[in-house]
């Protein structure tokens, strides 16, 4: 119990600490230029934000497809040339090619359980594992039906 | 132990087999649902490809139902099609538009030269701004136009004639009686 215990708060862990993982490098190929180091920061997590709608898992700062290049010119050229909010740029994007380029998705009947599947699994796994280590701790053996009790009972009782 | 829960093992393995069949019946992942179904074509100005025209726009493609067909000569699924585009304009008389999306326009007039050509006419599209403005992600897309400019349908891939038979066709023939009184 011990051992199941602590795998399960370690793959807990392994799993909440790769989510925070960076994602690689912008890409070598594009040549943009930028007037400030905040200018170019704020372009990258942009650029992060959306999925190539080409490569299913990457997004678009770290894949090499042409959509994908095209698509990071699109976006230096809404947000540094012209100026655009974010939210315009993820609108803009948005429009064209769906829910889809949306690494997080807008909330909608269709995706309740994209939204709430994986929390929820968690939830019931932790009420699963409350619920067990309880029952343990307590030594409440419920499971033993009251046939065996009393053959047990009896065991003890008597000199066997 | 009680007898029930015996079948929580079962229990999951149905689950999982649901799971299974949902995820493996859902669509093909690489098809992207169009964002731009019943909206209006974006506007436009490109050079077209054959040489010497006018600038063309978007009020060229309006007035009667178009397939605004985005190809280019680095597309072997282009190539496959083009047959059964030529086949649609010489004998179902359907007015097919190009897009000439990140090609070199000599030689995209090779391919049309060599291959035979059932297009109006071709928009260029050299950097890929009208694809971008298109939502599109590969090469060939298809799109179908009502009389007003309005996207009716998207196919991402092949036009074939299974495609027109069950997808273009019939909902060309409602855009012919929306256009007719």
């Amino acid at each position: 119990m011990r051992t199941l215990q602590a795998a399960l708060i370690l793959s807990i862990g392994v799993c909440l600490a790769s989510a925070g993982t960076a994602a690689p490098a912008g890409n070598p190929v594009d040549v943009l230029t930028f007037a400030s180091e905040a200018e170019e920061q704020r372009f990258r997590s942009l650029v992060g934000e959306f999925r190539c709608p080409k490569c299913l898992n990457t997004n678009l700062l770290g894949s090499d497809a042409p959509i994908a290049k095209d698509l990071r010119k699109a976006v230096y050229r809404l947000s540094v040339e012209q100026g655009q909010s974010d939210d315009e740029v993820r609108a803009y994007l948005q429009e064209r090619y769906g829910d889809f380029v949306l690494y997080s998705p807008p909330l909608r009947p269709a995706n309740v359980l994209l939204w709430f599947g994986p929390p929820g699994l968690l939830l019931l796994g932790a009420f699963w594992w409350f619920r067990t280590v309880r029952r343990a701790a307590t030594g409440d053996a419920t499971d033993f039906d009251a046939e065996a009790r009393v053959r047990l009972d009896n065991l003890l009782d008597g000199d066997a | 132990m009680n007898r029930a829960s015996l079948f929580v093992p079962f229990a999951v393995f149905l689950l999982i087999l649901l799971f299974g069949y949902l995820g493996f019946s859902l669509n093909d992942p690489h098809k992207l649902p169009s964002a731009l179904l019943d909206k209006p074509f974006p506007t436009f100005e490109a050079e077209p490809l054959r040489p010497g025209g006018k600038t063309l726009r978007r009020e060229d493609l309006l007035g009667a139902p178009v397939l605004v067909n985005v190809w280019a000569t680095w597309c072997p699924t282009c190539r496959a099609e083009h047959d059964e585009l030529k086949r649609l304009r010489a004998d179902e008389g359907l007015k097919i538009v190009g897009i000439n999306y990140k090609d070199e326009p000599s030689k995209a007039r090779r391919w049309l030269a060599e291959l035979g050509d059932p297009y109006d006419f071709n928009i260029q599209d050299p950097d890929g701004r009208i694809g971008v403005e298109l939502g599109v992600y590969g090469a060939p897309e298809s799109f179908l136009l009502d009389a007003n400019g309005v996207i009716r349908y998207k196919r991402v891939g092949d036009v074939n004639p299974r495609i027109w038979r069950d997808e273009i066709q019939p909902i060309l023939t409602l855009l012919q009686q929306e256009a007719g009184p």
